[in-house]
């Protein structure tokens, strides 16, 4: 019995899951093949009858034959503060926090993130944040040295440029806590920053996110042209070569 | 006997079958929020008060990381500053700027306390929550807060 119980909710779980992306869509089918699934569940009693019923079947008697790309979440950006899901539109003073799409006005855009190039902002001279936090005239000190660091991997080589670090951060924010001040002092990788260390710790939170727009950013350097993958020790020490 | 045993798994069942349909219709509206927004409720919650919501970019717009990150001594770390309103008062933390000469003061508790309650601690839109841990599972309440 338990096994056919156990089977019964699991299957229930796997439709709903998979029909979840197809909720939205607009193509909207008999409600036949739903009725039948569910009605296996109502039988055993009025538990799952009072779970919205509704909400189920609204899930899964649409068909998704004519969805293009099902996992592609298409989301609004940059949505006013009483409607972005965080913040509490029954509070008053929800109403009064500024839209990010009014402060954002003007402001070179780009694809991702907050949509807004903050280092272009800041170059163009759109954007004057203080540096310090009562004088608006004190200017930060900028050092221009970019860092390469090569990459074992085909991803072309990484470029840290200190010059628009400097401009958001102090020498202390990364030295020594995050980086020795020393060149391939660090080991960095992509599992690391993806984790939230080493560039990750800004980068993916607050500056520029990782994902597939934005790997170009850091991976700026192509590979010299007569760059070949190294190849593994199990390769270069194989005796029967 | 059986009866009982089949009371708990269906019981069991429907929770699963709650649950599964919560996470998929909560989900969307989460993933809104403005990128680089905090939630910060360490202890809001449990004292009656929305949660904090910090929006980062609003601040960047106006101030460099520098100031709050170096200056102020904010550390890298979602709720880790252990922020309460006596720092804040005494001009520790928020407390240096919204004193009513940086920005607007303390007494506009709604400004700040503007979360969902029970949102719990995070950073909104980091890689790492879309890598690990894509819901948020909101925090249980001490027994005896409920
Ligand atoms: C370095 C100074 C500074 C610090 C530190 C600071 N703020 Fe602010 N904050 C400001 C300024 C300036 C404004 C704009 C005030 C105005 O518009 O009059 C502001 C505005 C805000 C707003 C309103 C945003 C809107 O949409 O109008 C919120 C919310 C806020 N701050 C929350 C916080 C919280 C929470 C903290 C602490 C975790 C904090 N701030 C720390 C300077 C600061
Ligand atoms: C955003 C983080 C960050 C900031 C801010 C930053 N650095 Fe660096 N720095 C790095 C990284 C990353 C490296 C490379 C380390 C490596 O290759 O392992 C580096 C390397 C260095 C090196 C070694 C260069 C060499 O050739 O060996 C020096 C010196 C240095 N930084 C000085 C500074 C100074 C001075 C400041 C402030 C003006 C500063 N850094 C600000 C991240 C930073
Ligand atoms: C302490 C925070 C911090 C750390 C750590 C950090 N960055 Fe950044 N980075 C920033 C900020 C802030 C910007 C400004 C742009 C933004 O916010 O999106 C930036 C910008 C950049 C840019 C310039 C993009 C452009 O449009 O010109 C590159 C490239 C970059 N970071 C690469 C790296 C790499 C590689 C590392 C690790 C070795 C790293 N960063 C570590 C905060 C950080
Ligand atoms: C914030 C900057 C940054 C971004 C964005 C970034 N990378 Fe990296 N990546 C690095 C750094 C730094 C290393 C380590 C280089 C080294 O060995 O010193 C690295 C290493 C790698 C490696 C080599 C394996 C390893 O872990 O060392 C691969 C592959 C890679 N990145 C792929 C990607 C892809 C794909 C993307 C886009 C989704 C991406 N990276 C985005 C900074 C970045
Ligand atoms: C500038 C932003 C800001 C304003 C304005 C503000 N708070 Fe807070 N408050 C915070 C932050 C940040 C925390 C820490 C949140 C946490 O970790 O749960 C906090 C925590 C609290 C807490 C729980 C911790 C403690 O100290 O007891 C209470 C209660 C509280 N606030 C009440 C208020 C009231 C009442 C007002 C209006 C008079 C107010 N706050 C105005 C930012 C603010
Ligand atoms: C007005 C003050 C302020 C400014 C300016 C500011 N931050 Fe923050 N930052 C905060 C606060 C507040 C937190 C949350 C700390 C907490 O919850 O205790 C935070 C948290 C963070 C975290 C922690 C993320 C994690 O892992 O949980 C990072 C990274 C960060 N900020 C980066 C930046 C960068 C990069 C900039 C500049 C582009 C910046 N911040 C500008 C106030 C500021």
């Amino acid at each position: 019995m338990s096994y056919k119980a156990h089977a019964r909710w699991l299957t229930a779980l796997v439709t709903m899951l998979i029909a979840v992306p197809a909720w939205s869509s607009e193509v909207q089918q008999p409600a036949q093949p739903a009725a039948a699934v569910w009605s296996s569940f109502t039988d055993q009693g009025s538990v799952f009858a009072a779970i919205s019923e509704s909400e189920v079947i609204r899930l899964a008697d649409v068909s998704s034959a004519n969805v293009f790309n099902q996992n592609l979440k298409k989301h609004e950006s940059n949505l006013a503060p009483p409607e972005d899901g965080i913040h509490d539109s029954n509070n008053e003073a929800t109403f009064a926090l500024q839209p990010p799409k009014v402060a954002f006005k003007g402001l070179p855009e780009t694809t991702f993130g907050n949509q807004v190039d903050w280092v272009k902002s800041i170059d163009q001279k759109a954007l004057a944040p203080r540096w310090d936090r009562v004088n608006p005239d004190e200017e930060p000190f900028v050092l221009d040295m970019d860092i390469v660091r090569p990459v074992k991997a085909s991803m072309p080589d990484v470029v840290f440029p200190h010059r628009q670090h400097t401009e958001w951060l102090a020498c202390s924010n990364c030295h020594p806590a995050i980086f020795i001040p020393q060149k391939g002092a660090n080991q960095i990788s992509m599992s690391a920053i993806l984790l939230g260390e080493k560039c990750g710790v800004c980068h993916g939170k607050v500056s520029f996110p990782i994902e597939t727009k934005t790997c170009k950013k850091c991976h700026s350097k192509p590979k010299p042209d007569d760059w070949k993958p190294p190849l593994s020790s199990a390769t270069t020490n194989n005796p029967w070569k | 006997m059986a009866l009982n045993a089949q009371r708990r798994n269906l019981g069991r069942s429907a929770v699963f079958a709650m649950m599964a349909s919560l996470t998929a219709f909560a989900l969307p509206q989460v993933a809104h929020a403005e990128y680089a927004d905090v939630v910060i409720n360490n202890y809001a919650d449990a004292a009656g008060m929305r949660p904090v919501v910090f929006p980062h970019w609003f601040h960047r717009v106006r101030f460099r990381c520098k100031v709050c990150h170096a200056d102020l001594g904010f550390q890298f770390k979602a709720g880790g500053n252990k922020i309460n309103m006596a720092k804040i008062i005494d001009g520790q933390f928020c407390g240096a700027c919204h004193n009513g000469e940086i920005a607007w003061s303390v007494e506009n508790c709604g400004m700040c306390h503007s979360g969902i309650p029970g949102t719990p601690t995070h950073f909104h839109g980091s890689t790492v929550q879309r890598l690990i841990a894509p819901t948020y599972k909101a925090l249980e309440k001490p027994a005896d807060k409920k």
